[in-house]
């Protein structure tokens, strides 16, 4: 199933499905009394969301023994750009309105925009260099090398997002939690794969 | 139909102590459960409310604004979370316990306090610390009226609101410890702006939005009006208040409006009027400057945020 062509379809057309929602309730006036609040809220959610799905492609692969999920990545991670982007815009232009004055002003001095313009950057090349074409180009390594910096993303937006919230930590919490087993798993892969072969027959296997 | 009644009878007839007594006399004979629930129900309108003077000319907010965007972490940390967890919950009996340093510390049932001065709609800025701003027609009277009633002694400096608190009621409280409480300078509390509110749009208070009785602080940040109060307490020293238990650097104890004095994670320099695309620029003491900013002359309202 995960093979055939019409689930990628599937996965795209779930995945525009927040956009979807809050798009009706746009047209609907249902934006409750802080429309901008809410959809600000509502795409920053879905972009740390979207992060931790791309970070649990790996993961899911090896230990469900699923390799082929590894057609999904690239449109999963490409959403946490979309919606990230949606986030950012909504900053931009409807709480500041494009004074970039201002702007500067905010990324300098409150520490929670900062987190979260650094989570926004440390995405973009990842989402110029998606393509096949840039793979080719920068070589395997070198461009999974340079597409670690979506720990830094993942990490940056949980951040972000646990320094603005006034006191009721535990959604950012649980995303903190998410991306924290998600990197951690990798963290013990790494370490095991770096010891000697003599000393762990079969590193990958063991842990899969 | 009694409601209805009632609403016939002028305020000087029904303020009189006497005339509570009889009234009480009178409800004693009548089955408590169905007129606890005609008299305290959310959205019972209230009758001879009189304009007040301290009312802004601006355009309010709808109804389905202020009663569906609440901070109000009792019933839910999400604005729209006390609207739909607040449902049902018993504002009745309810009585509220004005007590410490005074002379004739008493509980006052909600309907002695409906009835204790005419309700006044007095339609005021209200800003939030989070910088969205609203407009609201609320109903009371001031504070001061309530306090005389127990005659505080001269070390009194200080109140303290306490508001209600059970965890059976409201599972999804989160966020702070509760109970919620507050506190003011003497005064403050008795500054005639300060109101004792009991209802809103020409009605009781909706439960998301501090029913039965709350406070209104307008030129204070918006966690200062404290919703939904049992215990009102007079004491000689600065009482503990919730948000500056969870975070001092963040939230003082005056916590007046100014567009000077940033939160140390965002800027007050400006607020969004719900309704309004464009923010709009913070005013000193919320715009009501001229009647509170001689109750601070001389301070560093930088050092006394």
């Amino acid at each position: 199933m995960l093979r055939n062509r019409w689930t990628k379809v599937l996965v795209f057309v779930a995945s525009l499905a927040p956009l979807m929602w809050v798009g009706w309730r746009a047209y609907n006036q249902n934006l409750t009394a802080n429309p901008i609040e809410y959809i600000t809220h509502f795409t920053g959610d879905w972009t740390i969301r979207f992060l931790v799905f791309t970070l649990a492609v790996t993961p899911l692969r090896k230990l469900l023994g699923l390799p082929d999920l590894i057609r999904f990545r690239r449109m999963i991670g490409l959403f946490a750009f979309f919606y990230g982007t949606l986030h950012f815009t909504t900053y931009l232009w409807l709480d500041k309105f494009f004074d970039v004055a201002e702007i500067w002003k905010d990324v300098y001095k409150r520490p929670y925009i900062t987190a979260g313009f650094v989570a926004f950057l440390a995405m973009l090349p990842l989402a110029i260099t998606s393509t096949t074409g840039w793979i080719r180009r920068l070589g395997g390594k070198r461009w999974q090398a340079l597409h670690r910096l979506v720990y830094l993303s993942a990490i940056a937006g949980v951040i972000h997002y646990y320094w603005l919230v006034k006191s009721d930590i535990r959604l950012p919490a649980m995303y903190g939690a998410f991306v924290g087993i998600l990197l951690a798993y990798r963290g013990v892969v790494w370490v095991i794969n770096r010891k000697p072969r003599a000393a762990v027959k079969r590193p990958v296997t063991a842990i899969s | 139909m009694l409601i209805k009644r009632a609403a016939d009878i002028a305020h000087s007839e029904i303020t009189p102590k006497s005339t509570y007594l009889n009234r009480r006399a009178f409800l004693a004979g009548l089955p408590a459960a169905f007129l606890g629930a005609r008299a305290l129900t959310a959205g019972t309108k209230l009758p001879n409310v009189t304009k007040s003077p301290y009312s802004t000319s601006e355009k309010i907010n709808s109804f389905n604004d202020v009663s569906t965007y609440n901070n109000y972490y009792e019933f839910g940390t999400d604005k729209n979370e006390p609207s739909v967890y607040a449902k049902g919950f018993k504002t009745s009996p309810w009585t509220v316990s004005v007590e410490g340093l005074c002379a004739k510390p008493r509980k006052f049932s909600i309907e002695e306090i409906m009835a204790l001065a005419p309700l006044e709609e007095r339609i005021y800025r209200h800003r939030c610390v989070e910088r969205w701003s609203i407009v609201v027609p609320w109903i009371g009277y001031s504070l001061s009226t309530l306090l005389k009633q127990v005659e505080p002694t001269s070390k009194a400096t200080f109140v303290a609101f306490e508001t209600f608190f059970d965890r059976k009621q409201m599972p999804h409280a989160a966020g702070l410890d509760f109970p919620y409480v507050e506190g003011l300078r003497m005064d403050e509390a008795m500054h005639p702006l300060t109101l004792l509110t009991v209802g809103m749009y020409e009605e009781t208070l909706p439960p998301q939005d501090g029913a039965p009785v709350r406070m209104i602080l307008p030129w204070k940040y918006g966690f200062k009006s404290v919703k939904s109060i049992v215990r009102i307490k007079l004491v000689s020293s600065v009482p503990p208040t919730s948000w500056n238990k969870q975070a001092s650097n963040e939230y003082g104890f005056y916590s007046n409006v100014n567009p000077k004095v940033d939160h140390p994670r965002w800027s007050q320099a400006q607020e969004r009027r719900l309704g309004e695309l464009r923010m709009r620029p913070t005013l000193l003491f919320n715009g009501y400057g001229d009647q509170v900013a001689s109750l601070y002359n001389g301070m560093d309202l930088k050092k006394y945020y």
